[in-house]
């Protein structure tokens, strides 16, 4: 079982190593569960995972896992899924649907007839999700996000009414929320964390002051005489301005996570938003855009020169944006979206600009050319190299 | 191995959940570490007191902080001490042993209790304060429980493996090969039915209607997008330790919460200005 449970969780991203499985085996051999397949779950899952992100993983494998051998045991996977309750079904939707909404599912087929469907999506994608796929997942294909309501942030199985038998525990799924296979680009940009982790460490930290030292002994004649300096602290400033709309979301989200991340390692952190390309006006809380916006000449004045600058944006936009007043999406700008670059570049030299768009297609838009070309050529793929390189193009 | 003997199983002060005991027994059978992650205030630091209660052990406690070095848990060598006493002709300074200090490490490795019982429950608080590179440097250490002094030439070697628990705040993630060595717990946040048995622990004498008050206001202030610091079970127990104090009854808490103003001595729960504005602006609309 437990080899099955180990090469699942590799499968589904987990990194599990070899030392951790024999851990396991021998927490096991010395009886540390005491016979109960509760007690092995949670001892499988404090060795075998390291970081909460993957719990909701590891519960999965492991309920795929405990239900192929439940099956040996005679116990089908429709005797489990039979578990769902109707009850559980409704409340579910109740909680998260408005009156009117619910007379617009009324009116498309009946209250019955939707908590079946959505009954059979949810055992139908039990059952697939043993291909590596989500449950209940995305709003786009489900029939139920029409009505905003999007069953992934569910928690499904934790409500009350379910049985406590054992092998729900796992199926609680109470770590989803922490979970972070979100996108392709969230595996580079974990990478890209420990390159910066490296960059923002560049101050090593000396306290005693070893040439000055024996220079002043010297001069003391031969008594000593001790020099201290202060410890150096990290001295990097980080301003980061991140690209948000579109396609970007996903990316930007990423990134400001991994870059508070690390906030903790530069002097300052400050991040402000734009959109597409940066105009007269950035602002800090995306919900609030529109209403809380700051003049980038503020943000401008703000930050004096040592603040090193961070671009992150696909840079994928009409060229018109960059290059006529007026041309931006949003509004009407006096300034075409060039001028304010420039400015920012003036006034923070350091900089660079990181696209999470692959390098090999940044031929096909111009508009990434011009940006680059406004850049000076400092703009680099949210890859671990391009990270590497815009960290050494910063130093 | 003595300490292999007892169980953790939570103590009267302590509520610990099923997933929780299994891990502690785990890190406590193998001699690993055990770290533990989880949202501050959930309790990882208590944890460690409770378990060497538990296990009635003592405990040494090394708080990290960002300049703590993973020498400084081995042995600091004081050399500018020795410099000095060797230029005023102190006595003792050919004895290099004289100037080394044993960090915590080299304590818990060697602690022997009041009682003659050897080991002990060692708490690194916070590791992921310090540098990136600092539990790395300590994995051969926790690995073989053992260490070799320079200076003197001596070994210093755990003869009764310490428990050894870990709590991180997840400001940095730790080198893969540090976690492969240590079993791992993430303390979720509570539910209502833990929440109550946590405060009963605590509070024993709180009443029935006053809590459920308390918790449906505790819980829906989580609940409350975009506050800075969501409030967690050390602020609800001080909280709670508050209005049992002011004898502020369950219906003061009641009418706040149907007149939508900020519930009493909300002082407690929220800590961050920003936060109570921001709490104060949704109970208006």
């Amino acid at each position: 079982m437990f080899l099955r449970l180990f090469f699942g969780l590799r499968e589904a991203g987990v990194p599990a190593s070899l030392l951790e499985l024999l851990t396991l085996i021998e927490a096991m051999a010395q009886r540390v569960p005491a016979f109960s397949v509760d007690d092995a779950y949670h001892l499988a899952r404090a060795t075998l995972v390291k970081d909460e992100r993957h719990l909701d993983r590891f519960d999965r494998v492991f309920a795929q896992v405990y239900q192929g051998l439940g099956e040996a045991a005679g116990e089908t996977p429709e005797e489990i899924l039979a578990d769902i309750p109707e009850a559980w079904l409704r409340k579910l939707a109740e909680k998260h649907l408005s009156e009117e909404e619910k007379a617009r599912i009324e009116a498309l087929g009946g209250w019955e007839e939707l908590m079946e469907t959505l009954k059979k999506r949810l055992a139908e994608q039990q059952g697939r999700h043993q291909g590596g796929n989500k449950w209940i997942g995305t709003a786009g294909t489900s029939p139920f996000g029409a009505y905003g309501y999007n069953p992934e942030g569910i928690r499904i199985g934790q409500h009350e009414s379910r049985h406590r038998r054992a092998v729900k525990v796992w199926d609680k799924r109470e770590f989803k929320n922490l979970d972070d296979t979100v996108e392709l680009g969230t595996r580079n940009v974990k990478v890209a964390l420990r390159r910066l982790r490296r960059f923002a460490r560049t101050g090593a930290a000396t306290e005693l002051d070893l040439d000055g030292t024996i220079r002043a002994t010297a001069h003391n004649g031969g008594l000593l005489d001790l020099k201290m300096v202060p410890e150096r602290h990290n001295a990097v400033k980080v301003l980061l301005f991140l690209d948000v709309g579109g396609s970007m979301d996903d990316h930007i989200r990423t990134c400001e996570e991994l870059f508070s991340a690390v906030r903790g390692e530069f002097k300052h952190l400050e991040y402000y938003y734009f959109h597409n390309c940066l105009y007269e006006f950035v602002w800090r809380d995306n919900k609030r855009r529109h209403t809380e916006r700051i003049p980038t000449h503020e943000v401008l004045r703000t930050y004096p020169a040592d603040y090193k600058l961070i671009f992150v944006g696909d840079a994928s936009m009409s060229p018109y944006e960059i290059v006529y007043p007026g041309g931006a999406v949003e509004h009407w700008n006096r300034e075409p979206g060039e001028a304010w670059l420039r400015r920012a570049l003036d006034t923070w030299p350091r900089a660079v600009w990181l696209n999470p768009v692959p390098e090999r297609y940044w031929g096909y838009t111009p508009s990434i050319g011009m940006i680059g070309k406004i850049t000076e050529g400092r703009m680099f793929p949210l890859t671990l190299s391009g990270l590497d390189q815009a960290m050494r193009a910063l130093l | 191995m003595s300490a292999t003997e007892a169980r953790f199983s939570g103590t009267a002060t302590y509520i610990a959940t099923e997933d929780l005991k299994v891990a502690v027994n785990a890190a406590v059978t193998l001699s690993r570490p055990l770290l533990v992650k989880g949202e501050p205030g959930t309790g990882k630091t208590v944890l460690a007191r409770e378990v060497a209660d538990s296990l009635g052990l003592d405990l040494i406690s090394w708080h990290i902080k960002s300049t703590t070095k993973a020498q400084h848990g081995l042995y600091e060598y004081d050399a500018v001490s020795r410099l000095r006493d060797s230029q005023l002709g102190e006595p003792g300074v050919k004895e290099i042993g004289n100037y080394i200090r044993p960090g915590r490490l080299w304590d818990a490795f060697t602690h022997v209790s009041g009682s003659g019982k050897a080991g002990c429950v060692l708490l690194i608080d916070e590791i992921d304060k310090a540098d990136i590179e600092f539990p790395n440097d300590l994995l051969l250490e926790l690995d073989r429980m053992e260490f070799h002094v320079h200076e003197t030439g001596q070994t210093v070697r755990a003869e009764t493996r310490p428990v050894v628990i870990i709590t991180s705040n997840n400001e940095k993630e730790l080198p893969d090969a540090f976690l492969r060595r240590c079993f791992f717990h993430y303390i979720r946040f509570p539910d209502v039915e833990t929440m109550r048995a946590i405060i009963e622990v605590h509070h024993p004498g709180v009443k029935d209607d006053l809590l459920a008050e308390a918790l449906g206001l505790f819980y829906g202030l989580r609940e409350v997008p975009g506050l800075k610091k969501r409030p967690s079970t050390s602020e609800l127990l001080d909280w709670i330790r508050l209005l049992m104090a002011d004898q502020v009854p369950p219906s003061a808490l009641k009418a706040s919460r149907e007149e939508g103003r900020l519930p009493p001595l909300s002082g407690a729960l929220l800590k961050n200005e920003q936060d109570l504005q921001q709490l104060d602006r949704l109970a208006r609309r």
